[in-house]
């Protein structure tokens, strides 16, 4: 190991906080490259599409009908900073996917934003309670910077992978890049393997 | 960085990250009270492109690391240099180690390129608008212009609160570029303080020019609406944001 001279780190390491990751305290950092859209409730919808055998679409009042599922836990941008200990208020992506009953042969995901923005996963990632649409932060609506009216939570990878302005998810048999995939980043994002980029 | 932005445009091939390497300082400079420009020698040559970052991993003899990304300063000029500029932050972890303790001579960490979307290649018109310590990966744009005898590609308006806060700036002002402050002016400065607004664009406004703004979240909203409001096609418009990192 090469050391840095004069480096000895600020403070003991959270064990909650993956390798090169920092402990961003109570700021929320928004980091999107796009203006911030306004999607209004009355009109926003959440489909799931491709590999299923049942298509289906939810208004703002049906999704929010659903059971509800909560999450409380850490996120963690590949730009190292991690939030601890949040909690964020929504519907599990298994329930949505109960309903549109996915192909044998679905295997991965695209989310797909109301911005356009999209970024692929192994269907493993968010089945089995490891995926959420929220819609609350802290128990409050969620912002639309980080995401609002609701975006996707998948808090176990990089959040990039957690789609803001999620407007739905497409089952595919394969793995499809999404938009920051295709521009370098990893295709699974895997904070606890440091899966930054394309090649990690 | 970015968490997420839209699918609009494409980035074509680019510079990707290559391994970690051990990268000496051979300049640090001051570029305001709170920002310093670190020279760092790469050891690979890697080569980069203006708009990306790279970043500087700190180990501590433990094993303990921390690291953080900086945008890239300098020109492309194929030198197996870069510069980084640093704003230090009050908490900043990295950011106060490199303001207090790096020195000349010393080995840095670092890996990149980063980045294959906020970046120029140097061919096409562009109109720059940075916020702050935004401005970095933008005068890299602005340098790699000038060095190649084009400067006229590019206009830069850059936003900051008073003349003491402006990076770069012995090198910065020139035609292509608009100084915009927002709390207070130099002497006999001709536009009053003042947030940035349409009339502070280059008019005319190239039409086929792409736009880069980088700044806060707030002043990236801002500027995008600016730039919109002036007539740029909001699928023209790049916009890298940052919280705070330290």
């Amino acid at each position: 190991m090469t050391f840095t001279r004069g480096f000895h780190g600020r403070r003991a390491r959270d064990p909650r906080l993956p390798p090169g990751q920092y402990d961003v305290g109570s700021d929320w950092p928004v980091l999107t490259a796009e203006a911030t859209p306004s999607l209004p409730t009355a009109t926003w919808n959440f489909n799931i599409e491709g590999l299923v055998e049942q298509p289906v679409k939810w208004t703002w009042d049906e999704i929010r009908a659903l059971p509800g599922s909560d999450f409380a836990g850490d996120i963690h941008c590949v730009t190292t900073w991690s939030k601890l200990g949040v909690s964020f208020q929504g519907v599990s992506v298994d329930t949505l996917l109960a309903a549109a009953r996915p192909m044998p042969s679905a295997s991965y995901v695209l989310a797909i934003s109301h911005t356009g923005y999209t970024t692929n996963l192994p269907l493993a990632d968010v089945t089995g309670g490891k995926a959420w649409v929220v819609w609350d932060y802290e128990g409050q609506p969620l912002p639309r910077e980080h995401g609002g009216p609701a975006r996707l939570l998948v808090p176990h990878l990089y959040f990039w992978k957690s789609a803001k302005w999620v407007s739905g998810l497409r089952l595919l048999d394969h793995d499809e890049p999404g938009f920051w995939e295709r521009n370098g980043y990893h295709d699974r994002g895997d904070p606890w393997k440091e899966q930054r980029y394309q090649g990690d | 960085m970015t968490e997420q932005l839209s699918g609009a445009g494409e980035a074509g091939s680019f510079p990707r990250p290559g391994k970690w390497q051990m990268a000496k300082v051979t300049e640090i400079r001051r570029e305001t009270p709170n920002a310093k420009t670190f020279r760092l020698d790469l050891p690979e040559r890697t080569a980069f492109l203006a708009g990306q970052h790279f970043i500087v991993r700190l180990t501590a003899p433990d094993g303990y690391t921390a690291q953080r990304s900086y945008s890239v300063a300098s020109a492309p000029d194929g030198s197996g240099t870069i510069e980084l500029t640093v704003e230090r932050l009050p908490d900043g972890e990295v950011s106060s180690f490199l303001h207090d303790v790096v020195m000349v001579g010393d080995d840095l960490e670092v890996r990149g390129p980063i980045g294959g979307w906020f970046i120029w290649r140097g061919a096409t018109p562009a109109v720059l608008v940075g916020g702050g310590s935004g401005v970095v990966p933008l005068m890299s744009m602005l340098r790699l212009a000038r060095l190649r005898g084009q400067a006229d590609l590019v206009r830069l308006v850059v936003s900051v609160r008073r003349p003491g806060d402006l990076y770069y700036a012995s090198e910065l002002p020139g035609p292509q570029t608009t100084i915009v402050y927002t709390r207070a002016t130099p002497p006999s400065w001709p536009r009053p303080a003042g947030r940035l607004s349409a009339a502070d664009l280059p008019v005319p406004l190239n039409p086929d020019a792409t736009g880069f703004i980088c700044g806060s979240s707030g002043f990236a909203d801002a500027a995008t609406a600016v730039l919109r409001d002036g007539g740029m096609p909001v699928d023209r418009i790049r916009a890298e944001r940052f919280g705070p990192t330290g």
